[in-house]
């Protein structure tokens, strides 16, 4: 049963090796999607980091950072 | 209604679904590979090699679908002047380029025990490649181009002259005597596939919809992170 279900009369070979590429190729775009997204968000708390208080007031004001720095600290948690 | 639309809130958005993606695409595709690989009948022409239209036709119907909205909304660039419609186009490339690598692959791998080659410079094999090569041609744009209204301009216009590939893909099969297949699956008639083979295929489809889904979302993030970060340097 298991010796027929990897040889698939022959065509195991090519069968297998399409799956295993194409679940490769998703694996590889994931993990190299997640890193650039930890990237920029490693960055962007370093550089929110390095500012003095009335900068980051001013940061602060607008939503989106606050949704940056919230989801930052979620993920690294 | 602009307020549900507002950057913050898109952020918030596409962060939170991200998660609830991932695992709908490994349930989907747990599914999905159980039945092409071990439930759906084998071809009795074709065997078992037919398994591999379960990871091919998906990959090629995404990546044509994915080119074919970058273009759309590379021409609504120019036409309504928004420049915002970059940050979507740019999100979805990635996938697409990787959808179209995986159904030129996966079809050189059963060409191989079909037609008995890997390769044919074939209509719809060739234009796949083309298509390819536009795919690569956007995604290098916005990295050898840093001024950013030109990387929109030149990339826009990238995507709108592969648009013309397009058709030719679509209808290659028609037009010219090639050794790929035509049509199976018809909008406007019987599909000639049988409902064990189409359900997979179905599944499979929504699988790869759902990766280039989880994809987009979490590289729209980085675009927008990005963004802000230049932002912060400008304080």
């Amino acid at each position: 049963m298991i010796k027929e279900i990897i040889l698939m009369n022959g065509y195991g070979p090519y069968v297998w090796s399409a799956f295993f590429f194409t679940l490769t190729s998703f694996a590889s775009l994931y993990l190299l999607t997640k890193l650039q997204l930890l990237k920029e968000q490693k960055k962007y708390i370093d550089k929110f980091g390095s500012l003095n208080k009335a900068k980051v007031a001013i940061v602060r004001e607008q939503k989106i950072n606050k949704e940056i720095l919230l989801n930052t600290v979620i993920t690294k948690i | 209604m602009l307020n549900f639309f507002s950057l913050s809130k898109v952020f918030e958005i596409s962060t939170k679904s991200s998660k609830y993606v991932f695992v709908l695409f490994i349930i989907v595709l747990t599914i999905g590979l159980t039945e092409a690989l071990f439930l759906s009948p084998e071809d009795y022409k074709q065997s078992h090699s037919v398994r591999i239209m379960y990871v091919h036709v998906p990959a090629a119907w995404m990546a044509l679908g994915i080119f074919s909205i970058i273009a759309f909304l590379s021409i609504s660039t120019f036409v309504f002047k928004n420049k915002n419609f970059f940050l979507i186009s740019k999100s979805l490339a990635p996938s697409g380029f990787i959808f179209n690598i995986i159904a030129l692959v996966t079809g050189s791998i059963w060409g191989k025990p079909t037609w008995g080659t890997w390769w044919a410079w074939d209509a719809r094999i060739t234009s796949m490649l083309i298509l390819a090569l536009f795919y690569f041609m956007y995604l290098l744009s916005w990295r050898i181009i840093n001024n950013q209204n030109n990387a929109i301009k030149i990339s826009s216009l990238i995507a709108i002259v592969g648009a013309i590939n397009i058709p030719i893909i679509k209808f290659s099969v028609n037009w010219w005597n090639t050794l790929h297949q035509g049509p199976s699956l018809k909008i406007m008639s019987d599909s000639t596939i049988h409902s064990s083979m189409l359900i997979p295929l179905g599944i499979m489809t929504a699988a790869f919809a759902l990766f280039s889904l989880l994809i987009f979302l979490m590289k729209f993030n980085t675009e927008m992170i990005r963004i802000k970060n230049k932002g912060l340097d400008r304080l």
